[in-house]
């Protein structure tokens, strides 16, 4: 047979057909070794980590050098403390915020409020510790419970004006109009509408930011420090769950490590646990506004 | 005329009995409210003044004493009270550039792989698992780096690397585990989803008719996804490498963990080092002089510097990308 001059050589379109199938496959191995970290750390985190879990971890103190057993309560007690002081005020800020990017401001204004949002969101979370640890720590003189707090509250603003900017921005501009319509005021339409009818997609942001901040280690090595005790009130530093892990990972001894695995898995839990939430808000998000 | 006629008119031309009108309440909630949110939006502002303003006023000493020559010079000696920035510049671009070397062929295989390959069911579910690896804290990634990554990497690839390319000076000397290539594998674990995520998006929105004129021709599926759509996405891909960089460079506690802490410079991979972010996180809590602490808040004022600048770039080049790739599909 003729090979035709019309199409290229049988040699070359095989080569090119070889080609193409070895580099599809190779994709398909990229992805696999994509996601076999999270469940090589998964693994690792209920193999290690799962044995150790015990009534002890939560609720007893950490035990002196040296000593066997004790647990984490109070890091866990102190990275719901510290979540709940940065939420109270990374949410007002950044809702607030959000309602001005969405209700308020002017293009220009908007422009560059969401850019400094994005560079804020940059900024590596060891620098608002140092931030922090200048603002709150110096001028009070002490490592305190309000400062990992602030530190992680100011984290949380930029992700949660994004997030509640996006969905106000959903609400159909409709609502707002028939509101105003009936000669509601401005800021009532806002509040009872607006928010109102976006306020499982504000709510799935706040978590999100939650689920974000729950982790960090970082801005809290200067300013929470960390406690092996209760801290009786929130002048004092305080313990949390992931710094607690960071001194237990770098220590010496075995017991440590495995309680360091222990927290970790608790931990893991947490995020887990707020990203479920998050995806069961956001099923129907669609549909509700 | 006609207008007598209409009765839209006539109802129009009554003057409205005034009380069906709201009565004229005070304004004051409505600023007050209008007012509180201008105030949270300019917090954002205003923190970004206070963090630069923050740090500089840290470093001002260390400022004053070194002056410039700090960012080249690779004394850190704290007994001597002598300390120059350079082993943590190096450290912190050579791990991060290590990361973006691992995870930007693979996050954009990826991508690719879930934009253009992937059956529908599968799409879903891999993009949960990667979404799921970004909730990953930092602290956990460095645990199982010290635990389980690097005594694999010691006694596997380290070896092997070390038996196949140990002719190249990166890949020489003593192998501790800890290392420079270490620390880049763990960054470039978790960089790897917002990679993903922004290549993702950047291949999406490459035109179909891309794909179909290069199929109509001929093309291969590989031919396809290398004429028609990483060379349409090659700009977009690059701004995600970028935003990549950004994060990686201030990855603090799993680096820490895995990078050794050592302020040297060395050729090899093997050899341990030190990263801005990791020696501000190891030393600012015993940091007993003041010009110590004051270096080190010069360190913190670098890496914030060169985050923002990457970032801002990364922004740019993302946004610049958007508002082309518009006007193009239109």
């Amino acid at each position: 047979m003729v090979a035709s001059p019309y199409l290229p050589a049988p040699r070359y379109a095989r080569w090119r057909k070889w080609k193409s199938i070895a580099v599809t496959g190779a994709l398909v191995a990229c992805a696999l070794a994509v996601i076999a970290p999270l469940f090589l750390v998964i693994f690792f985190l209920v193999a290690r980590g799962y044995s150790s879990l015990d009534w002890n971890f939560f609720t007893q103190l950490p035990k002196p050098t040296g000593e066997i057993g004790g647990g984490m309560a109070n890091a866990i007690v102190g990275t719901v403390t510290l979540l709940a002081m940065a939420a109270a005020i990374g949410v007002p800020i950044g809702v607030f915020g959000g309602i001005y990017l969405a209700e308020y401001g002017s293009d220009r204004a908007n422009n560059w409020i969401r850019f400094a949002a994005d560079v804020l969101n940059g900024v590596p979370s060891i620098v608002w510790g140092m931030v922090v640890y200048l603002f709150l720590v110096v001028p009070f003189k002490g490592f305190s419970a309000y400062a990992g707090g602030v530190a992680l509250g100011l984290m949380m603003v930029p992700l949660v004006m994004r997030t509640t900017e996006e969905v106000l921005v959903l609400v159909p501009q409709s609502y707002r109009e028939a509101a105003l319509a009936l000669g509601i005021t401005r800021w009532k339409v806002i509040v009872v509408i607006v928010v109102r009818t976006a306020l499982k997609g504000i709510a799935t942001g706040v978590i999100v930011a939650l689920a974000r901040i729950a982790g960090e280690t970082a801005p809290l090595l200067f300013t929470a420090l960390g406690n092996s005790f209760w801290s009786h009130n929130l002048k004092e530093p305080i313990s949390a769950l992931p710094l607690q892990i960071f001194a237990y990972a770098i220590s010496a001894y075995d017991d440590w490590h495995r309680q360091a695995w222990a927290g970790a898995l608790v931990l893991m839990a947490l995020i887990l646990a707020l990203n479920i939430t998050v995806r069961v808000l956001s099923r129907d998000r669609k549909i509700a506004p | 005329m006609g207008e007598v006629n209409c009765p839209h008119m006539r109802l129009m031309s009554t003057p409205p009995s005034i009380s069906v009108l709201p009565r004229p309440g005070s304004q004051l909630p409505s600023t007050a409210f209008k007012w509180a949110a201008a105030l949270a939006a300019a917090t954002i502002v205003v923190l970004i003044v206070l963090v630069g303003w923050e740090l500089y006023v840290g470093s001002r000493q260390s400022i004053s004493m070194f002056g410039v020559p700090f960012l080249w010079s690779s004394k850190w000696d704290p007994v001597a009270e002598k300390y120059g920035a350079f082993p943590f510049i190096f450290g912190t671009f050579i791990s991060s550039l290590l990361a973006l070397a691992i995870a930007v062929p693979l996050g954009v295989a990826t991508a690719l792989f879930l934009t253009e390959l992937a059956p529908l069911k599968l799409r879903q579910p891999i993009i949960i698992a990667i979404e799921m690896l970004a909730a990953v804290p930092s602290v956990i990634f460095g645990m199982w780096g010290i635990f389980v990554l690097i005594p694999w990497l010691r006694d596997h690839l380290f070896v092997w690397l070390k038996h196949s390319l140990g002719f190249l000076p990166l890949f020489q000397g003593p192998v501790y585990g800890v290392s420079m290539l270490a620390a880049g594998i763990i960054i470039a674990i978790m960089i790897l989803p917002i990679i993903t995520s922004i290549s993702r998006e950047i291949l999406r929105s490459v035109p179909d008719l891309q794909r179909e004129a290069a199929y109509a021709l001929g093309a291969t599926r590989w031919e396809v996804l290398r004429i028609a759509v990483l060379s349409y996405a090659r700009r977009g891909l690059f701004g995600a490498s970028i935003l990549g960089l950004g994060r990686a460079l201030g990855e603090t506690m799993a680096v820490t963990m895995v990078i050794g802490n050592r302020p040297q410079i060395s050729a090899s991979l093997f050899a341990p080092g030190y990263t801005l972010a990791s020696v501000i996180a190891n030393e600012f809590t015993e940091a007993t002089t003041d010009l110590y602490r004051s270096s080190l808040f010069e360190l913190g004022l670098v890496l914030l510097a060169v985050t923002i600048l990457v970032n801002i770039a990364a922004q740019v080049m993302l946004k610049s990308l958007a508002g082309s790739g518009s006007s193009k599909v239109a």
